[in-house]
């Protein structure tokens, strides 16, 4: 076979530390095994970051083979609609066109799924969304295959879309988007799959529990507040658009480039579809250019590998930005309502939550979101009685899944905005009610699992407020419009323009829950290369961005003593490593790594011991390796790696797991689903034209705490990037939809931040460490984006006075305009 | 395809190429498929996001809203061309890479560009000069907090080696690396 686009393995460059922007008000714990450069707790640079500052890093859309042939994709311009036939003759007869496959053509399963295998690799009987899969090409050039997509005729009988999640959940008169006697799956049995609803999830503690009315539990409490609320949909957005190469192998399987977060689980869903053993479908992952969620589902993945075996040649897929929209799931937009009720001192007594989340035409992740949005929808507070009911429901809409913080973003949009209320109510100040009500170590959730790992949730909220002020705007002098909201726009001289402060804290699961078997494989080599050690680290996990690649590299290092470490492209060569999701990678793949390096320690001293090397007089000897060197506590330097290894290698291949994790009682909700939990709280400053609508963030400071840093400056990126995702959510980024089709798929009218939107960020850390985990370690990357979005909010109210109960806020929602 | 088409010379990175493409041809699809030179990205298609960003006599434009053929004549440089021509990374280039100034790296080419031009009008910017300066484009994954550092850090690194710095486009890219 002829490779594409070699990918080199990286070498990991000699570290040099850049200055770290975290503080860490808390020592870190000593390193566990030795001080090596460049490993746990250092900033060494990135390995990848020379090729993508070179250009030379080959993104899944630069792959490149000179007979290859060009994939496109012919989608349904009907949210809902019955596919009567469909003729490819005309786009078949085109001169350039290989291939124009249908339906028909899936040489296996005809449908695929990331939890639940509902979606069909190309459309039959039904079309569920606008932009579902239909017919896909194979021509000499991109644009050959797209004019043969308009000669494909398919006779649709147009349906009436369902559009509203609300009906779909609770309507029994509701169409269904997948109607009784489609051969799917059965679902599982404890999700309460009914009509339109994908899952249904309650939650009962204390009173409710007992099966109390709110109106009894209600009886208990001196004040009340309620809130209906709306979340939309948010795009994960990432640069680099949905791409990949397949290349058809002589036995009869394919090679497949791909950019994704988890290879295993494509591969487990292509094969079936292809009718191929698993071992014939093998996938390297291809440069990633961004994720966040996208790309835990399939894209062009089937599709490509179908139109590579079919034409025996390579075929490459490329999405553009519009086809992006419709070809990836996005977060799911949501419906709630939130009641809280609270002693006259401030002290929750029952909370109540009703949240209906828009899955969209197919399952993707929604059973998963809606675990997570019933088990943590009332966020990290101690509440003696809570009812939560959670719905994930499919309608015509765009499908939905996973993107950063998925069912716990929406819902903390809400409690928090529940608890600003709460504390007007009670004129209390917003951070002293939520640290009245904080949970901590030792406190339980609402599903009744005991938090068992530090939890300084208090501590946490009152460094936030602590932290130092922007500065005021001057009330005389000059005026700086680019300081203002509306920018050089010079909407404003500052007239109109008022400043407000809000907080937000969330609560977010870190890896995966309810009782998946959560685990990450990684090999790891240890050899002599030029008379020095070397290590390799070889895991299919995916780099998305985030580093893991970095950290992949500083666990050997601080493991095995060793400087010079690579890090192998990730493919399938090796064991499922999991998705680089749920900000589980640190915790799940750095744990394998980790593990893995350990048995080759084990081995190493083995070979010291069988050497001879540790005396009779020393049996219990404490070996350690640094600098290359097998070391003793008593004696220093026993023998050099170079000389105790010679030509031989020590290769070892671990699987790590987190603790177990269990379902959720189906009917009480109750069940220790999670496996560890990450906290970030914010504090936002803005300032608002209370006229135009118009808000500029002036501040966005975070607190959060990650156990233990492994990279700081990585660290305080995923930090900074979370909280203008945030940012985004809170106040422009939004997919229009309306009768089911998404109305702005471009990035000119799909806004996401640029540097002017957003503020600079002050960043404190805290390692307060878990001892479940690696190194104490918690993931990092979704808890900003839960907190961020509520604390911007909060400062718009603050500022304005305006109820704000949808995200993103829009211009007349602070204007107070009413919108049909 | 019967479309008429036109040979083209496009002087890249100081390397004359020549390439038969339709008058439609953009800048971008020209470097990408034509020319190979996959370090220019294409993120948006129209004029947004700036991972495109290449620079034409000097000046950063995105290769997404111009044609090849109108590019004829004059000097591009990418990516793939800012490093002196011993290989020396450009300033900008080694401060987002010690900076962290990128994740997944997809707008980086862009940044590069942008921040390379801004620089040589600007040696000394201040941090809000900086910010305005990558205004116009979009990263996904860094909240840009490390962008504005890098470009801080590149105008130092300059300012310390000034000689080392490789002029970025233009005549001064004459005999450059073939
Ligand atoms: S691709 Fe040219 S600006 Fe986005
Ligand atoms: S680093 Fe990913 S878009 Fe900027």
């Amino acid at each position: 076979m002829t490779t594409p686009t070699p990918r080199t393995p990286v070498p990991v460059h000699s570290p040099r530390e850049a200055p770290s922007p975290v503080h860490s008000p808390r020592e870190a714990p000593p390193s566990p095994a030795s001080s090596t450069p460049g490993g746990v707790g250092s900033s060494p640079r990135r390995p990848d970051g020379t090729l993508k500052v070179t250009g030379e890093f080959a993104y899944s859309s630069d792959m490149w083979m000179d007979d290859m042939l060009w994939g496109a994709t012919l989608r349904s311009p009907h949210p809902h609609a019955r596919i009567r036939g469909i003729d490819v003759t005309g786009a078949v007869r085109m001169p350039g066109v290989h291939a124009v496959l249908t339906h028909e053509d899936v040489p296996g399963e005809k449908r695929y799924g990331l939890e639940y295998r509902d979606q069909p690799v190309l459309a039959f009987g039904k079309v569920r969304y606008r932009g579902e899969p239909v017919a896909i090409v194979a021509a000499d050039h991109p644009e050959t295959a797209r004019r043969a997509l308009d000669r494909v005729r398919v006779d649709y009988e147009v349906l009436e879309p369902v559009s509203d999640p609300v009906r779909a959940a609770f309507d029994p008169d509701c169409p269904l988007v997948h109607e009784a006697g489609e051969d799917l799956p059965p679902a599982h049995p404890a999700h309460h799959r009914s009509g339109n609803r994908v899952r249904y999830q309650p939650v009962r503690t204390g009173a409710f529990a007992d099966g109390a009315t709110a109106a009894e539990v209600r009886a208990l409490a001196d004040v009340v507040v309620t809130g209906e609320y709306q979340v939309g949909m948010q795009d994960q957005a990432f640069l680099g658009p949905e791409s990949g190469l397949a290349v058809p192998a002589e036995d009869g399987g394919v090679d497949l480039h791909i950019a994704t977060q988890w290879l295993h689980v494509d591969q487990s869903q292509i094969a079936p579809c292809l009718g191929l053993p698993p071992e014939k479908v093998r996938l390297t992952l291809a440069g990633v250019g961004g994720a966040f969620g996208a790309r835990e589902d399939m894209s062009m993945q089937v599709h490509a590998c179908m139109l590579a075996l079919r034409t025996g040649r390579p075929v490459k897929i490329v999405y553009n930005r519009e086809e992006s929209f419709h070809g990836h799931v996005h977060r799911h937009p949501a419906r709630l309502r939130y009641e809280h009720g609270a002693t006259r001192d401030g002290r929750l007594v029952y909370a109540t939550a009703e949240i209906v989340l828009d899955g969209g035409a197919y399952a993707s992740t929604t059973a998963a979101v809606v675990g997570v949005a019933s088990s943590l929808g009332l966020g990290p507070y101690e509440i003696p009685h809570a009812r939560v009911d959670a719905y994930g429901v499919y309608t015509t809409n765009p499908p939905c899944g996973a993107m950063r913080g998925f069912g716990a973003v929406q819902a903390c949009f809400c409690y928090e905005s529940q608890l600003d209320r709460l504390a007007a109510e009670l004129g209390l100040h917003p951070v002293e009610l939520r640290i009245r009500n904080a949970m901590s170590e030792g406190s339980r959730t609402a599903t009744g699992q005991r938090v068992d790992m530090p939890l300084p949730m208090a501590d946490m909220l009152r460094r936030a407020r602590e932290m130092p002020m922007p500065p005021e705007r001057a009330a005389a002098g000059p005026v700086d419009v680019r300081a203002l909201p509306g920018g050089v726009a010079n909407t404003s001289r500052g007239e109109g323009v008022r400043r407000g402060v809000g907080y937000g804290v969330g609560l977010k699961n870190l890896c995966f829950s309810e009782g998946f078997d959560d685990y990450s494989t990684a090999r790891v080599r240890l050899e002599v290369v030029g008379g020095e050690p070397a290590v390799q680290v070889h895991t299919a996990a995916a780099e998305v961005g985030q580093g893991l690649v970095t950290i992949k590299g500083q666990i050997a290092r601080t493991e095995l003593g060793v400087e010079r470490v690579t890090v192998l492209p990730s493919d399938t060569r090796v064991g499922s490593a999991g998705s680089s999701s749920a900000s589980r990678q640190s915790y799940m793949t750095g744990g394998a790594v980790r593990a893995a390096c350990l048995a080759v320690r084990a081995r190493v001293f083995e070979l010291v011991r069988a050497a001879g090397l540790v005396g009779d007089d020393h049996p219990d000897e404490l070996l350690g390796l640094a600098g290359g060197k097998v070391v003793s506590g008593a004696r220093g330097v026993l023998v050099s790696l170079a000389d105790l290894l010679g030509a031989s290698a020590v290769e070892e291949t671990r699987e790590f797991r987190h603790r177990a994790t269990e379902m959720l009682d189906p009917t009480t909700g109750q069940g220790a689903s999670h496996t560890q939990f990450g906290m970030c709280v914010h504090r936002a400053v803005v300032d608002v034209d209370v006229d135009l609508g118009l808000v500029k963030v002036v501040a966005l400071d975070a607190v959060q705490d990650v156990g233990r840093v492994l990279h700081p400056q990585q660290l305080a990126g995923q930090i900074q990037g979370g909280s203008a995702q945030g940012l985004g959510l809170a106040l422009m980024e939004e997919i229009q939809v309306s009768g089911s089709v998404i109305r702005n798929p471009s990035f000119t009218d799909y806004l996401i931040p640029t540097i002017l939107d957003v503020p600079p960020m002050r960043i404190e850390v805290l390692e307060h460490p878990d001892p479940h985990a690696p190194y104490g370690l918690r993931g990092a990357g979704e808890p900003p984006t839960l907190s961020s979005t509520p604390a911007i909010v909060a400062a718009v109210r603050a500022a304005t006075g305006r109820p704000l109960s949808r995200i993103p806020v829009r211009p007349e929602d602070i204007v107070g305009i009413e919108r049909d | 395809m019967t479309e008429q088409t036109h040979e083209i010379r496009l002087h890249v990175n100081g390397v004359p190429h020549t390439a038969t493409v339709p008058a439609r041809r953009l800048l971008s699809d020209c470097l990408r498929h034509d020319l190979g030179l996959t370090g220019t990205h294409v993120g948006c298609e129209h004029g947004v996001c700036g991972a495109c960003t290449v620079r034409l006599d000097g000046l950063p434009v995105r290769s997404c809203l111009m044609f090849a053929v109108s590019a004829q004549g004059h000097e591009i440089t990418t990516v793939e061309g800012m490093a002196a021509p011993d290989g020396t990374p450009h300033p900008v280039q080694r401060a987002f890479r010690e900076c962290h100034g990128l994740q997944c790296g997809f707008c980086t080419p862009g940044f590069l560009a942008v921040v390379a031009a801004f620089l040589e009008e600007n040696p000394d910017p201040t941090e809000e000069q900086a910010r305005e300066a990558v205004g116009g484009n979009l990263c996904r994954c860094t909240g840009y907090q490390n962008i504005v550092r890098s470009v801080l850090r590149a105008a130092e690194l300059a300012r310390e080696h000034p000689g080392a710095e490789p002029p970025g486009a233009g005549a001064a890219a004459e005999g450059g690396r073939a």
